[in-house]
């Protein structure tokens, strides 16, 4: 019989990873399904960018098992891991744009390293994935010159520039007065099922959460106390995770 | 203790950065638009400033040496001097200082930043290597630029230690040159011109190890910067004592 966990594009077992004397996850098991779009809460502090830090291999696990498209990534050298990362998106926090590269050429950039298109072709990308997160203006532009929710948009285009097969947001909708952040929300979920994404979304609103979310983990302590659906989380009696729901609501 | 460990463990950091950066250096494919920006970034911007460098110190070895030689009745010997002085050590090591005062704190604070806006770590994740975009393509830049702003530190200082000593005692350009350049061999002014390159691995190879494991926000950017100037300097200086000894056994 076949090991549906283990053909997850996504499969975490027995995550450790410390700072010091920190330990920061204790123990993580976690599985994302194809085409499905996880979201990891929890208190600031408890691990969730270092977990999306660790899917990426920007960061080494203390133990435990990382595999990413069916690859343990963990033992991976530099060239076997950038491989699994071509298929990989990844949406900073604070967008991470290159401040060297105007808005055009940020999107272009792992294009221009990963694919063999020719410029008037990679252009015509460019403009595509730019359209897709609303942005058909501004090309020339600086990051520097264009709002937070544009450097957003900017970022996910690059993010999914290479059609990626999975895709990771760090706290995409965090820092976004609420109409931009549901806006991004509604893109992230919009491009999702274009593309059939599988996602990790990290994020501190429980709002933009359910909305784009197919099931939801709680992180307290380095460890899962909830995972479910809203309606899951909502039956449990867990005190923590009570308490946390209350004060997201 | 403490102190102890840790200036160990920097210079085996720096070990292994240099390492992956040596590795990723020559592989395929050449970052070729990166490098072309990093060659104008670093050398065609700190022309001016090491022209200046280079000319200040050709007028200040004219008024310094005249003194001296007249003193001695060797006066005749100025123009001499004053080439020798110049493309021997003082051309390479004051452009040393200015581009690693320039460049070094440019590329410390660039970087710097890149790693605590998590720009590096965006790279990474899309599958790019950033000791090969960045670092290396920094590294080479300077390795190349350093002699070719050394000729212009050079030629800037004979031109103007001409202009300081035809001010105070009327003498012609050819004959400056002339009397300065007739005792001038190979080994007076190629090696020390190349030295200059070893200058440039260490200025670019410190001062984007400092850049990329820079933490702690914008203070950390400020600290980068700084100490990449302060330690590219040190290194530059320390280099020099043992190139000029190398030089001065293997191009005599």
């Amino acid at each position: 019989m076949k090991n549906v966990k283990s053909e997850a594009p996504v499969v975490v077992a027995g995550l450790r990873k410390s700072f010091g004397k920190q330990t920061v996850l204790d123990g993580i098991d976690l599985a994302v399904e194809a085409g499905e779009t996880v979201a990891v809460l929890g208190r600031s502090g408890t691990g969730k960018s270092v977990l999306l830090k660790l899917l990426i291999g920007l960061q080494k696990p203390d133990a435990g098992s990382i595999r990413i498209l069916g690859q343990d990534i963990a033992g991976l050298g530099m060239d076997a891991l950038n491989e699994i990362r071509k298929k990989m998106g990844f949406l900073f926090q604070q967008s991470a744009l290159y401040d060297s590269l105007n808005v055009e050429e940020n999107v272009a950039f792992p294009l221009r390293r990963h694919s063999n298109l020719p410029d008037a072709e990679r252009k015509q990308r460019v403009q595509g994935l730019l359209a897709d997160v609303g942005l058909e203006g501004d090309l020339e532009k600086m990051p520097s010159a264009i709002s937070g929710g544009m450097q957003k948009r900017v970022a996910l285009a690059r993010a999914i520039a290479l059609s990626p097969e999975v895709v990771l947001f760090d706290e995409p909708t965090t820092g976004l007065d609420p109409i931009t952040a549901s806006e991004i929300g509604k893109l992230i979920r919009q491009l999702q099922k274009q593309h059939h994404i599988t996602s990790v979304v990290v994020t501190h609103d429980m709002h933009a959460a359910r909305k784009f979310s197919d099931r939801m983990v709680l992180l307290n302590d380095g460890t899962i106390r909830a995972e479910g659906t809203f309606a899951d989380l909502k039956r449990s009696q867990d005190e923590f995770v009570v308490q946390y729901l209350r004060e997201a609501a | 203790m403490s102190y102890v460990i840790s200036f160990f463990e920097w210079f085996g950091d720096l070990g292994i950065f240099f390492g992956r950066m040596a590795k990723s250096a020559f592989g395929r494919p050449f970052e070729f638009r990166e490098f072309v920006r990093q060659l104008d970034a670093i050398g065609s911007k700190s022309l001016p400033l090491v022209a200046l460098a280079g000319a200040a110190t050709g007028v200040v070895l004219s008024l310094q040496t005249r003194d001296s030689l007249t003193r001695f009745g060797a006066k005749s010997l100025l123009p001499e001097v004053i080439v020798f002085s110049l493309i021997r050590e003082s051309g390479p090591v004051i452009t040393g200082l200015v581009v690693s005062g320039r460049a070094g704190a440019g590329i410390g604070a660039e970087l710097g930043s890149m790693r605590v806006t998590e720009q590096i770590d965006a790279m990474e994740a899309s599958a790019v290597n950033p000791y090969k975009y960045l670092a290396s393509t920094r590294v080479l830049a300077c390795i190349l630029m350093l002699p070719l702003l050394t000729l212009a530190a050079d030629f800037f200082g004979i031109v103007m230690g001409w202009v300081a000593t035809a001010l105070a005692e009327p003498m012609s350009f050819q004959l400056f040159l002339h009397n300065g350049f007739k005792e001038v061999g190979f080994n007076d002014f190629l090696p020390p011109t190349l030295k200059t390159a070893v200058f440039g691995l260490i200025i670019g190879a410190v001062s984007c190890f400092q850049g990329m494991r820079t933490s702690g926000g914008t203070e950390g950017v400020g600290r980068a910067a700084t100490s990449s100037v302060v330690l590219s300097s040190l290194f530059l200086i320390l280099a020099d004592v043992v190139l000029v000894q190398f030089l001065l056994v293997f191009f005599p």
